[in-house]
Order: C-alpha cells, then sequence, then structure tokens
C-alpha cells in the first residue's frame, strides 16, 4: 500500500498544504468544490505507478485563502506559478469536476505546462444542453447524495460520508462551499472564454464521465472535446458524478491506459 | 421613546398548505400571485401607513425581502418616496436596504436622498445584509455579503457628504464620476439604524459606528446579551451607550376581546411564522455567514428568526422530511405560537393584557425605539386597523408615561454616542433582566 504525507510548502507567495503519495513521475490532481475527500482507493491503486501530488485549494480550510484569487481563471494563474515555481512542468495532471476547470483554465493559458490532461466530469465551459446543477442552493446532504448515483451501495461514499455529520465535517463543508461560491458564483461554476481559448488545442486529453452523474451534464464533456483537437472520452456506465470512487476498477484503468498511451 | 409602526405587507392569499409543503414562503410558484388582489394590497398597505400616522405613531418603518410571499415590499424606496409625499410627520424608517445586494450604491445614495427630499427631512436609513434568500434571487455572491455591505455603506456616506465629481475605485465597485446631485436633505446625511438578528459582527460594526441597533423581534436572553455586547464595545470605543442605541421590533397584535385577539393572532403563526421564511438551503447561502457564526451554528443551532431555528438547521445536516400529515405541522405551529407568547416574542391581547408585558420588554430592554409588527397571514384589513387603533388609542398613552418614567430617549432626543464614557468607571447598565427570572426566561 503507498503511503502518503501532508506537507506544507512555502510557494508562490502562500503557504500550501500538499498531499502526497506513491513514486514515481509526478501526477498533479486537482481535487473537486468540495475538497479533498481522503486517501481512497483510486489514490492508493495510481500511486503503485505515479507519485501524486494533490494541492489542497486556497480557502479551503488548510491552504489559506487568496484574496486576489476572485474566479477559477485566477486560481489556475495562480497554480501556474506554483509549478513554475516547483519546476514542475510539464507534468500530467487529472482534475476532477471544479479541479477540471482549474486544470482546463492552466492548459488554455499555456498548453506546454501539461504533458497530458484528464478532465473527470469537468466543470468550466457551460453545456450547449443541460445545465451545471446549482450546488449552491442545496443542504450538504442533498448535494453530498447528488454526487454519486447510488449513495446506498458505493462502500467508499459511506466511507467519506455516512452516518451523521459531525460538527467538524459541517464546518469543512462549509468553508469548501464557501470559497467555491466566492470564485465560482457568477457566471456560475464556467468561464465563457474558456471554450473560445481552448480551441484547437492539440494536449492529448481524456474525458471521463459517469453515464449518470446529476451534478455536470453530458452537455460539458461535448463541449470540451468539441475544442480540445483529438481528446478521448471514456463513459463509465451507472456512475455519478463521483466515477472514481463509484467505479473505482474501470476508472483506474482508463487513467492507467490514456498515461501509458 | 419612539413608536412605530410596522408591516410585512404579506401577501394574503397564499394557500397555507402549499406554504407548509414547501417548508417555506421562499421558493413557492408566483402562480399563485393574483394581480388584483396585490394590486389592492399595496394601496391598501399604504393607506394602513397613513393610518398609522392619523393614530400618532411616531415612526413608519418599511422592509423589503425579495421573492417571498412573506413580504410584499420588494422595492421598498418606491413605498418610502409614495409616504414621503403623502405623509407629514412620522419618520420614514427603512429597515433596512440590503446593500450587498444593490449592485449600484449610487444610485441608492441618489435614491434616498430624493426621499429625505421630498419628506422634508424625515428619512431614517436603514441597512441590512439581506436574507440569505436574498442572495439568490439577487444573484449577489454571498461569500462577499460582509464586505459588500461595507463597502457599499463607506461609498454611499461618501457620495452624500464628499464635493464632487471624484474618481472611486474600490474592489467591488468602480465609478468614474461620482457627484449625485441630490444629496439629503438632513445634514450630513439621514440618521441609520441597523436592524439585525443579533449577529454579534453587526452589533461590533453598529457600535464602532454608533448606529441603533434594532433587533427583529429576537429573542429576549440574548438580546440582553447583545445589548451588553454593544454597550461594553462602546465603552472601548470612549462612550456610553444608551436607550438611544437600541431599538426593538415585537410582533403585537391587539382586539377587543383576548379570545379573538388569540384567534386572530395564530395567524402569526401562518404558514409555519417567520421560521417558514426560506429554507435552511436559502436561509444559509455558502460563505453569507462568517467562520465564527458557522462554528457557533454547528454546535449551537439556535435562534427563531427568519428560517434559522434548532429544527431548521437541523435539516441542513440531515434529510428534508416529507410533510405528511399537515395538520400534525400546524400543531406544532400552535405551540410554538403560544411559547412565543410566553417568551414575549409575539404580544397578543386586548389592551388590558397587551400593556404590561409591552412594559416588560421597555423595563428589560430599554429601547430608545419601539416598532410594533402588525399581523401576518390572512386577516382582514378591518382587524388590522382595530389592532392599530386599540394600541394607539388605548395602549400607546401609557407606553409614553412609563418611556419617561424609564427616562428612554431615543436617537433623536440624544445622539448615539454622545455620552463620554469616563474610563476607569463602570459602565451604566443598559438592560434590566430582573425580570426575566419572573417569567421564567434567561
Amino acid at each position: 500500500m503507498a503511503n502518503w504525507t501532508e506537507e506544507t510548502i512555502s510557494v508562490a507567495g502562500t503557504e500550501l498544504a500538499m498531499v502526497k503519495g506513491g513514486a514515481g513521475k509526478p501526477l498533479l490532481i486537482f481535487h473537486d468544490e468540495l475538497g479533498y475527500t481522503g486517501w481512497m482507493t483510486w489514490n492508493m491503486e495510481l500511486a503503485e505507478q505515479r507519485q501524486l501530488l494533490m494541492p489542497l485549494q486556497p480557502g479551503f480550510g488548510k491552504t489559506p485563502r487568496l484574496d486576489w484569487v476572485r474566479n477559477y481563471r485566477d486560481l489556475a494563474g495562480y497554480y501556474s506559478r506554483v509549478m513554475r515555481e516547483l519546476h514542475l512542468d510539464p507534468v500530467d495532471v487529472i482534475g476532477f469536476s471544479a479541479g477540471g476547470f482549474i486544470a482546463a483554465e492552466m492548459a488554455a493559458a499555456d498548453p506546454r505546462i501539461f504533458s497530458r490532461m484528464i478532465l473527470v466530469a469537468p466543470m468550466g465551459i457551460r453545456p450547449a444542453e443541460g445545465e451545471i446543477m446549482d450546488i449552491f442552493p442545496m443542504t450538504m446532504r442533498t448535494h453530498l447524495r447528488a454526487t454519486v448515483a447510488d449513495p446506498l451501495h458505493t462502500p467508499e461514499f459511506t466511507k467519506i460520508y455516512g452516518g451523521e455529520m459531525t460538527p467538524v465535517q459541517f464546518e469543512a463543508f462549509e468553508e469548501a462551499r464557501a470559497e467555491s461560491a466566492r470564485i465560482g458564483w457568477e457566471p456560475y461554476m464556467h468561464n465563457p472564454s474558456l471554450p473560445h481559448l481552448l480551441e484547437g488545442l492539440s494536449l492529448p486529453t481524456l474525458l471521463i464521465w459517469g453515464d449518470h452523474d446529476r451534478v455536470v451534464p453530458r452537455g460539458c464533456v461535448d463541449a470540451y472535446r468539441r475544442v480540445i483537437k483529438g481528446a478521448q472520452v471514456q463513459v463509465i456506465q451507472g456512475a455519478g458524478h463521483r466515477p472514481e470512487i463509484e467505479n473505482c476498477g474501470e476508472f483506474v484503468k482508463g487513467v492507467r491506459n490514456f498515461l501509458k498511451s | 421613546m419612539l413608536i412605530g409602526y410596522f408591516t410585512e405587507r404579506p401577501y394574503r392569499w397564499i394557500p397555507e398548505d402549499e406554504v407548509l409543503r414547501n417548508h417555506a414562503y421562499f421558493a413557492i410558484s408566483n402562480k399563485f400571485f393574483d394581480r388584483e388582489k396585490a394590486a389592492d394590497d399595496y394601496n391598501y398597505f399604504l393607506d394602513e401607513y397613513c393610518y398609522g400616522e392619523e393614530l400618532g405613531f411616531d415612526a413608519l418603518a418599511l422592509n423589503e425581502h425579495h421573492g417571498n410571499p412573506f413580504c410584499m415590499g420588494s422595492v421598498m424606496n418606491v413605498e418610502a418616496s409614495i409616504l414621503a409625499r403623502i405623509t407629514k410627520k412620522p419618520k420614514i424608517v427603512l429597515i433596512g436596504n440590503p446593500l450587498p445586494v444593490l449592485k449600484h450604491p449610487l444610485r441608492m445614495a441618489e435614491e434616498l436622498a430624493e426621499i429625505d427630499l421630498i419628506s422634508h427631512g424625515r428619512l431614517v436609513a436603514g441597512w441590512v445584509r439581506g436574507a440569505g434568500s436574498e442572495q439568490f434571487f439577487n444573484n449577489a455572491n454571498p461569500a462577499y455579503n460582509r464586505e459588500l455591505f461595507n463597502e457599499a455603506h463607506d461609498f454611499i456616506i461618501q457620495a452624500w457628504t464628499r464635493p464632487g465629481p471624484w474618481r472611486y475605485e474600490g474592489k467591488h465597485f468602480n465609478y468614474r464620476h461620482v457627484n449625485p446631485w441630490a444629496l439629503p436633505y438632513q445634514k450630513p446625511h439621514p440618521q441609520m439604524w441597523i436592524p439585525g438578528v443579533l449577529s454579534p459582527e453587526t452589533v461590533q460594526w453598529c457600535a464602532e459606528h454608533r448606529y441603533p441597533y434594532i433587533g427583529l423581534g429576537t429573542a429576549i436572553g440574548p438580546t440582553c446579551d447583545l445589548w451588553d455586547y454593544y454597550a461594553d464595545a462602546a465603552a472601548n470605543l470612549g462612550y456610553q451607550a444608551g436607550p438611544e442605541n437600541f431599538g426593538y421590533l415585537v410582533p403585537t397584535f391587539l382586539a377587543e376581546t383576548e379570545e379573538r385577539a388569540q384567534e386572530l393572532g395564530r395567524n402569526f403563526a401562518f404558514g409555519g411564522g417567520q421560521n417558514a421564511f426560506s429554507r435552511p438551503e436559502h436561509t444559509l447561502p455558502p460563505g453569507y455567514n462568517s467562520k465564527d457564526a458557522i462554528r457557533r451554528l454547528s454546535h449551537q443551532p439556535g435562534g427563531s428568526w427568519l428560517g434559522i431555528s434548532a429544527d431548521k438547521l437541523g435539516g441542513s445536516r440531515h434529510d428534508e422530511e416529507e410533510v405528511s400529515d399537515l395538520n400534525e405541522v400546524r400543531a406544532k405551529l400552535t405551540a410554538g405560537y403560544k411559547k412565543s407568547q410566553q417568551n414575549l416574542q409575539t404580544i397578543i391581547g386586548t389592551p388590558k393584557t397587551v400593556l404590561p408585558k409591552l412594559k416588560t420588554l421597555m423595563r428589560v430592554l430599554r429601547p430608545g425605539v419601539l416598532i410594533v409588527f402588525n399581523i401576518q397571514g390572512p386577516v382582514s384589513n378591518e382587524d388590522r386597523m382595530t389592532s392599530m387603533r386599540l394600541l394607539a388609542n388605548e395602549v400607546m398613552p401609557a407606553m409614553r408615561e412609563y418611556a419617561d418614567q424609564l427616562e428612554l430617549p431615543d436617537s433623536y432626543t440624544r445622539t448615539p454616542g454622545s455620552v463620554a464614557f469616563r474610563s476607569g468607571t463602570k459602565r451604566d447598565p443598559v438592560v434590566d433582566r430582573s425580570p426575566l427570572a419572573e417569567l421564567g426566561l434567561k
């Protein structure tokens, strides 16, 4: 089993908390709008071959909020600076949901920053059909349950979110939601200029999407595929917005195949 | 002490079952909106405020909410403009304009200046952060709520007091030409009163600005605590707080007999009452509350106004239950209605039974302004006006006499913050908790 550590590094003008695990070529991972869930099976499996680097988003409790970051493009700019200062680029990246939005913004600004990009149910582009679910006027419970197709039969979901929500969890979620709202409120979790800036991008890209996703519609995946040349799509049947825990096997297989292709 | 009159101008024609099934007023479909009835009611409520002037109320208080049948005042400056023209004497009190959702504070400065001018200086401006649901309705980023509030407030003061033209470049607002031609009638500007539901951050801010804080029907014990908190902050800032720094709004309804009053008063619980203003997901949008407030809520859910009750907050951590038995819900509401009377958060009765309760509130909270809030729910115009008349004719004179006895100056009689605090001494008390034990309240 690959071990993981959490450390804080002084970089890009702040103290950035980062979860690291495994060994090998670095794989940068951007968590979603609800924050880092903890080390799960998919992390463990990918960490067998790669060194996972998972920055904890500023304002989500551990890394201090950056007041000057006021939208996802700013946040992408911050992470680009992190990579520049850590001499990380080019690197493979996985972005989940709003984390996919961050990665896409970084790729739009400078495609050379990544060698391969995996976007899992990415927000960031307004779909032609359907809507990105408005997660802000929801109770935490409703929101969390909406992220998976079958909350009762998704063991790792129960592991993370099962039982009564403790005051500590409640506070952590509220912190993550507050920061996501601060930078993603309007336009809602997308940037109208992003598809134009991505158009014609030739970065090897894999788009992963669960066909029961209620948070990010298929239209978002289609929009990314339209603008990124040669982008591949992997649809995971029966999974919702968290295919990495809902069908870890398919997810890890898809990621591994893409990264070695 | 000033005695003010207030109504939420409720939309009275909504089926209660719809509110109960929705767990709230906010988010009920406007397919239930009847234009004819609403047109009549907007006019009636303006007449009602005029009746308030006729009866001798010192202040007419307005508020606004958005997308919510709980309150038909969506743009209260429109109503305030009309009252500025058609009334002559009472203060026109705004409790208050929701600064964070405005998006155009320069226009607000101009609107209020016009109202103050038309009324010949009777405007009391008031600012609120806006209920949680206002953030959704107006698409105002809740995570910037406090910043937007502070910046808009500071900007409006400048717009009213700094000769133009000048350029403003802030964090949330930018103006290349600030030079409002209409300036408030009152110099340097109208008084500002800040209504709230006991957020310590807001109370601290009020103390810093020496603005009166108006408790909106808040639980009496915690209200005393916050008054003390204000007074302590004031002492640290070098002044002694007094009644001129405090106001209180209390739902009050009178009828000729106790039975009739109780029967009609039940409408304060109509559709769930204040706690049904909005559901928790709309009441507490992400980032709307400070970290401290979230911490307090997560450990000690409480409060009883505008959607935040222990039960309702619990719902934000659990699934909302389907409403299966509306009668069961109504039974709970009736119990809550009775409790709110015991707590003095709702005052119902005849002139004879209402007066001692109002006197107790006055003695405990020592407010410089006391605003009575007329009933919600589907009550007839006649019953509403009877309540006002009974209060004005048979209760208000005794209230005024008692206020004189208690020495409760309002913010016009004594400027808030004008009494210096002598360091090294103990500040004067601002509340009197002694009646609370007799009432079984903390």
